[in-house]
């Protein structure tokens, strides 16, 4: 099958293509420079006047795991709001906070949107996670499995064992759970939180273990970055939410000591305690950080007002926030000597002193960051908001003049005190298309993805231009996965099952005689039972694995 | 013959993995680490292997093709039983899209009442490795736990080693309601559980009683339904001198009127405790006949539980207005399709509607139904994924012999073909 796509202009960062007219080959699903000449082409779209980029790549959104079926079950009257009904070609569900499987997949798609990555996979939940990714249909998907309060590792954190013990544990649990990447949610402060502490600072010691924050990030950055994954460590810090925490963020920077490491949803991190409600804006300042710290990468999880419901692994943090459950209603778990989950309904309103510095401070931070290569474009999905507003934040970044009528409107001792109105920065085309496409293709690791290159697989979002950006990028004109249309005038159109990202460190078989004897002594199941096989991916045929290549291991 | 080890169980909902298991053709037996339920579930034996319509055997083609005749006729069809694996259960879910079915898990009416109070207040829940390892005071809220998970005890609490615990056998077990039926819950040391006794009908004034004595408020009664206030104080004074106290109920046997306000009462004692200085978690019982998966499918494909509604060409979600006994009793479904996957002795409900079994062989009928199709019962004769009852961990069911007989699954997948 040879597609011809003419005339369109393409913005291809990964290929260093900024606004040029390019005609693209697609042959059987890839991207192919030039067909050889006596290939007839099959179809061909006139995308004269179009704005073509890749498919967009959500690099942090909660789409699978226990704590997403946690919160669905939750809030029925919200889903009452959205219903979506079923079509010859798609499943019913519901939609607006935290979407069904299904809805899921095509409103991301109908966004543009051709993968997404879960970032918080709890290696005994993980068949979960992989189960509810593999009912969203036409995205590709993925993880980052969650480490950094399990047991296993703090015991060996308290036991002294050495580095290559870690990074085999890291290894292991990696392939076991079919990860892309590693996540820790406030280091170390999960497994606190069942110690009975209720906050955990960097260098607070958890009253068990005697482990600190601060190591735990260190050997974890260590061991991702030993095994070659390319995915950096993904970190929610400490003290998320609490004002102030703009210094341990700053610290926690500091502190890696130049080891690649994501700082995710940093927006919530980015807290002082300056004037006259004790909370202010440390935007500037971590931007400022990041521009310094070349080994520094972060997603902000912008907050947009309205009704959303939080639900994270940080079981600490989300019980100190129950007070602010809107509605009033909130689940938290302790999970299985591996880590736990919280989530609290809430309702972001502009009119609300701290909600409208939050929507502020991300904004900053979008805009204050230098380099587009190394900030990405969330809402935490379903925390800030849910991501069927990033046509929203995308005109927020690109159009001043938007961006200061909306400031205009929040809290005005927010307006006071922020420096948003001040800053004159708006978004190309083509840095839109590196935060969404490119760079979050490279962030995550993946090979053949977040292009329009030769080699690539064909994920195409053609839009409309438009100077209503919101407008432009909630209703693309095409969308191709895989070379396959799926999406024409922002409806689905045809459906397929994605694949499954994931990587493969080697790790030492001795680390499962360790494993095998604390699984017996200590956990539920067996060790053989916790391990994740290919079949179980694969075995409807629907689903597969696209393992990526590793950075080299010295 | 050939023996399996590391089988995982997903009849008992503790989620079992350790059992030994011999096959021999299609004949299975329970070699190590059996129980009163898992025992009998797995051992079994295949009696039908061939649909029927209208009592003939004829083959799968036919009785699927006959299926989604009567489910198309159907103005409202409901699914009931819902008592499958992962798998089974997205069938149920694609069928139900398609033919506007009420779907209905055989537990939900015991379950809503956990979903009563989540979906008002929520809670704070534990797993059970947190529990092995963490609790040193279990409170059993109106249920017979051991009749409920024989090895609950066994495998949860007087396990020999634990990361937190000294000595397990001194974790104290207190029975609120019904008492223990056997000695499972007798510590190794021989410490009893203690047990305070009250009709179901009284635990609302019960537990309602516990939660103020855990906040000091004032009583003045002497007694409540038979137990004195100091003996509650006592407990109340446990639980807040316990590091990690769990509260475990099972919804199914608090079979009183809006017993929900029970699990929402001992729900809020839990978020009380975790507020008052110390850590405490609930932990409900259920995750039998697939309760827990159909739940968790249901809830990621549509959103709500496994009570919802797709004849508007949406899901409706409503926990007394879909039950499906009710809807049959009352004439509002006129065509029942029953899936049940583990258990053969848990036949259809009585309707004098058109009436399709995808059911696990072996099931017996009083009245024969339009459509019967017998299926392998996931993790004997075919692999699949089944939740435990703590609803965080999906146990991977194994394959363990070659009976050619097709998964629910299989079967759903077909009928939904073909509708």
């Amino acid at each position: 099958m040879l597609l011809k796509l003419t005339g369109g202009t393409v913005y291809d960062p990964a290929s260093g293509v900024d606004g040029q007219v390019k005609t693209l080959f697609v042959l059987d699903g890839k991207f192919i420079n030039q067909p050889p000449a006596d290939m007839p082409v099959d179809k061909e779209y006139d995308l004269k006047g179009k704005v073509v980029m890749s498919g967009a790549i959500d690099m942090h959104t909660h789409i699978g795991g226990g704590k997403g079926n946690i919160a669905r079950m939750l809030i029925p009257e919200d889903h009452r709001k959205d219903p979506v009904y079923r079509s010859d070609i798609t499943r019913s569900g519901c939609g607006h906070a935290m979407p069904s499987s299904f809805t899921t997949g095509y409103r991301y798609a109908e966004m543009g949107y051709t993968a997404g990555f879960e970032p918080a996979i709890l290696p005994i939940n993980a068949r979960q996670a992989h189960m509810e990714m593999a009912d969203i249909p036409i995205l590709d998907k993925g993880g980052y499995v969650m480490l950094g309060s399990d047991d296993y590792l703090l015991r060996m954190l308290t036991a002294k064992k050495d580095q290559k013990a870690i990074n085999d544990y890291v290894a292991w649990t990696m392939n076991a759970a079919k990860a892309i990447g590693v996540k820790v949610v406030n280091p170390g402060g999960i497994n606190a939180f069942k110690f009975n502490q209720r906050q955990l600072d960097l260098d607070e010691k958890n009253s068990h273990y005697q482990v600190t924050p601060r190591e735990i990030l260190q050997v974890l950055a260590t061991a991702v970055k030993e095994i070659g994954v390319k995915h950096p460590l993904h970190v929610h810090g400490c003290n998320l939410g609490v004002p102030g925490n703009v210094d341990t963020t700053l610290d926690t920077i500091q502190g890696i000591g130049g080891l690649p490491m994501h700082l995710t949803h940093i927006q919530f991190h980015s807290y002082g305690t300056e004037g006259d409600f004790k909370f202010s804006s440390g935007g500037a300042a971590i931007a400022e950080s990041i521009n310094k710290n070349k080994n520094i990468t972060a997603d902000v999880g912008q907050i947009l007002f309205g009704q959303t419901i939080t639900a994270s692994g940080d079981s600490m943090t989300q019980h100190a926030n129950h007070g602010i459950a809107s509605p009033n209603k909130w689940v938290t778990m302790d999970i299985e000597c591996d880590a736990g989950c919280g989530v609290v309904p809430f309702k972001y309103r502009d009119q609300n002193f701290v909600n409208a510095l939050q929507w502020a401070i991300g904004l900053e931070i979008f805009l204050l960051v230098d380099d587009p290569w190394r900030v990405f474009l969330t809402t935490d999905h379903p925390n800030g908001a849910p991501f069927t507003t990033y046509p929203h934040l995308i005109r927020l970044l690109m159009d001043k003049s938007f961006r200061n009528d909306m400031l205009a409107t929040i809290h005005p001792e927010a307006q006071k005190m922020t420096t948003l109105g001040s800053i004159d920065r708006e978004y190309s085309l083509q840095e839109i298309a590196i935060l969404t496409r490119a760079g979050a293709a490279k962030l995550v690791g993946l090979d053949d993805r977040g292009s329009l290159g030769e080699g690539a697989w064909a994920d195409i979002t053609v839009y409309t231009d438009n100077a209503d950006r919101e407008k432009m990028f909630e209703k693309p004109d095409y969308v191709f996965k895989d070379g396959e249309l799926v999406v024409v005038d922002g409806k689905v159109v045809h459906t397929k099952w994605g694949t499954t990202h994931i990587v493969t460190p080697e790790w030492d078989n001795s680390v499962e005689k360790d494993l095998q004897k604390y699984f017996d002594r200590f956990m539920t199941m067996k060790v053989g039972n916790f391990k994740i096989s290919n079949d179980e991916i694969t075995e409807d045929g629907r689903g597969s694995l696209t393992a990526h290549t590793l950075n080299r291991v010295s | 013959m050939t023996e399996i080890m590391e089988v995982p169980s997903p009849f008992c909902g503790i989620g079992a993995d350790d059992l030994s298991i011999s096959v021999e053709g299609i004949s299975v037996k329970v070699t190590k680490n059996g129980c009163s339920v898992n025992t009998p579930a797995f051992e079994q034996a295949i009696t039908d292997t061939s649909a029927r319509v209208n009592g003939a055997e004829v083959s799968l083609d036919v009785a699927v093709a006959k299926a989604a005749e009567l489910l198309r006729a159907s103005n409202q069809p409901v699914i009931g039983g819902c008592a499958t694996d992962v798998n089974g259960m997205r069938g149920i879910m694609a069928v139900a899209d398609k033919a506007g079915a009420v779907v209905d898990n055989m537990n939900f009416t015991g379950a809503r009442r956990n979903f009563l109070a989540l979906q008002d207040t929520g809670w704070m829940n534990t797993t059970l490795a947190e529990i092995k390892n963490r609790c040193d005071y279990l409170l059993v809220v109106g249920v017979d736990l051991e009749g409920f998970a024989p090895r609950f005890f066994e495998r949860y609490m007087w396990n020999e080693e634990s990361m937190f615990l000294d000595d397990t056998s001194q974790r104290q077990v207190v029975y609120l309601g019904k008492a223990p039926s056997a000695d499972a819950s007798t510590s190794p040391a021989g410490v009893k559980a203690k047990v305070l006794e009250c009709a179901d009908a009284d635990l609302p004034e019960v537990m309602e009683v516990l939660r103020a004595l855990v906040k000091d408020k004032k009583i003045v009664a002497e007694s409540v339904a038979g137990i004195a206030i100091s003996e509650l104080q006592a407990i109340a004074e446990q639980l807040k001198a316990a590091k990690y106290s769990v509260v475990t109920w099972a919804a199914g046997a608090l079979n009183f009127d809006q017993a929900e306000l029970t699990v929402q009462m001992l729900s809020e004692m839990v978020k009380d405790i975790n507020t008052l200085g110390t850590r405490s978690s609930g932990f409900p019982l259920g995750g039998k006949e697939g309760d827990q998966t159909a739940n968790q499918v249901c809830g990621w494909t549509s959103a709500y539980p496994a009570r919802a509604k797709f004849s508007a060409g949406c899901p409706e979600y409503d926990p007394f207005l879909f039950d499906s006994n009710a809807m049959l009793a009352n004439g509002e479904a006129d065509a029942l399709c029953w899936v049940q996957s583990f258990n053969a002795q848990s036949v259809p409900p009585k309707a004098d509607v058109p009436t399709v079994v995808v059911a696990r062989s072996g099931m017996v009928f009083d009245k024969e139904p339009d459509v019967f199709i017998p299926v392998g019962t996931p993790g004997i004769d075919h692999t699949g994924h089944a939740y435990r009852l703590d609803n965080v961990v999906a146990i991977r069911l194994k394959k363990l012999r070659d009976s050619g007989l097709p998964s629910t699954a299989d079967v759903l997948n077909a009928i939904e073909q073909a509708l």
